[in-house]
């Protein structure tokens, strides 16, 4: 599994752990049961703050993407397949939010964006 | 438990006054020191290992009151490195490791002579002949090879140049991948305690101005750059300090005290110890 922190980003660094992470999961890389590379390892090889790194770890659990068992440390959830459309919707809702906020500054109709996008999807 | 716990420590002297300084370091973590010259650190650090008397105050190493006498044995687990290097002027390495192995009841010669070779440190050149790099690399050595649980690094990075310095960043770094392993180093070069330290303290005029951890202190504060105009509209609150110039102002603000219509830049920690100590001037 790679992780890529980068200081040009200007998000948390948590958050960048968290992020990456449960991309592998999502998208398989990581399978359910799988060993996640101790807190203290992994703080260590990206050279970063062991609280920053649990911190990302106590919010993949909370999430549910990742269990700990005392003394031998975190591992990969059961993947919920309900958890991740609900998360991939919520995504498309956020994106659709944006895309009529920008409609507005255009002065776009409901009716162009759909044409839009269904014009978008027969060339893609 | 807590590597070291320092509560309400206080020292006079006639032109100087460490004030009742409360700071935590807990087990595995790395806690950065930083200060202006004669800020305290030194003596913060002395006060720790009991080599001066406080007049106040508690200190608390290793889970062990330093007062009492069994900070004594105590000792055996902490690896100490001064601003300055300090065996006697005559002593080879090879002297120096007969002399240890008779001080620690742990010192592990393998281990201090891998260290030896990893530093390429001459073995038979006596330690005035050694430039002020390679005493200090000897230092470190002696510090990390009787088992040690807590180093305390005082300036211990200076002197190094930049190479030698991230090299002894990744020794440091790879000492703490054992939970029980702490750090207290300080350093005027912030960039390397930025670069692995899990908690910042920073001493100004023997006042501890905050002790927080690396990244909140990150994500906590930002720097602006504004016209003199602009500026106004925002916060005094939310202002940490600010340096004003005829073509604008840059100030170091918190984040959530302002809208997220200035666009504040992530700071170093630098900025932010810089801005602190200023203030508003």
């Amino acid at each position: 599994m790679d992780v890529i922190i980068s200081n040009a980003n200007s998000q948390p660094i948590y958050e960048q752990i968290f992020a990456q992470i449960k991309n592998n999961i999502i998208s398989g890389r990581l399978k359910e049961g799988d060993a996640l590379p101790s807190i203290r390892m992994l703080a260590k090889d990206l050279r970063i703050s062991v609280i920053t790194t649990k911190r990302a770890y106590d919010e993949l659990e909370r999430a549910g993407y990742i269990y700990t068992v005392a003394a031998k440390g975190c591992f990969v959830a059961e993947k919920n397949v309900e958890l991740i459309r609900e998360e991939r919707l919520k995504e498309i809702e956020e994106h659709l939010k944006k895309v009529s906020e920008l409609a507005v500054g255009c002065d776009l109709g409901d009716k162009e964006i759909f044409d839009m996008y269904v014009l978008l999807k027969k060339e893609g | 438990m807590d590597a070291i716990e320092i509560k309400g420590l206080c020292k006079s002297y006639k032109d100087f006054k460490l004030d009742n300084l409360d700071l935590v370091l807990p087990s595995g973590c790395i806690m950065g020191l930083v200060g202006e010259n004669g800020a305290g650190k030194s003596t913060t650090i002395r006060l720790i290992m009991d080599a001066i008397k406080s007049d106040a105050g508690k200190v608390t190493v290793l889970g062990v009151d330093n007062k009492s006498p069994e900070f004594r044995m105590c000792k055996e687990d902490i690896g100490v490195v001064l601003d300055e290097a300090y065996f006697p002027e005559v002593l080879t390495p090879k002297n120096v490791n007969s002399v240890m192995q008779n001080t620690y009841k742990k010192w592990d010669e393998a281990c201090f002579f891998d260290y030896m070779t990893r530093f390429s440190l001459p073995m038979t050149k006596p330690f005035k002949d050694y430039s002020r790099g390679m005493k200090m690399k000897l230092a470190i050595a002696v510090a990390l090879s009787h088992d040690p649980k807590l180093l305390i690094l005082d300036e211990a990075t200076s002197g190094l140049d930049p190479m030698v310095r991230d090299e002894m960043l990744d020794i440091f770094n790879d000492f703490t991948r054992v939970e029980t392993h702490s750090i207290l180093l300080s350093s005027h070069i912030v960039s390397d305690l930025e670069k692995i330290c899990d908690y910042i303290a920073f001493i100004h005029k023997g006042k501890l101005l905050f002790c927080e951890e690396k990244d909140v202190l990150l994500e906590k504060y930002g720097i602006i750059r504004l016209p003199k105009a602009e500026f106004e509209a925002v916060p005094p609150e939310a202002v940490k300090g600010k340096k004003v110039t005829n073509f604008g102002v840059e100030a170091l603000i918190l984040r959530d005290k302002v809208s997220g219509a200035f666009s504040p830049e992530r700071p170093s920690i630098e900025d932010i110890i810089l801005f602190t100590a200023k203030g508003g001037n």
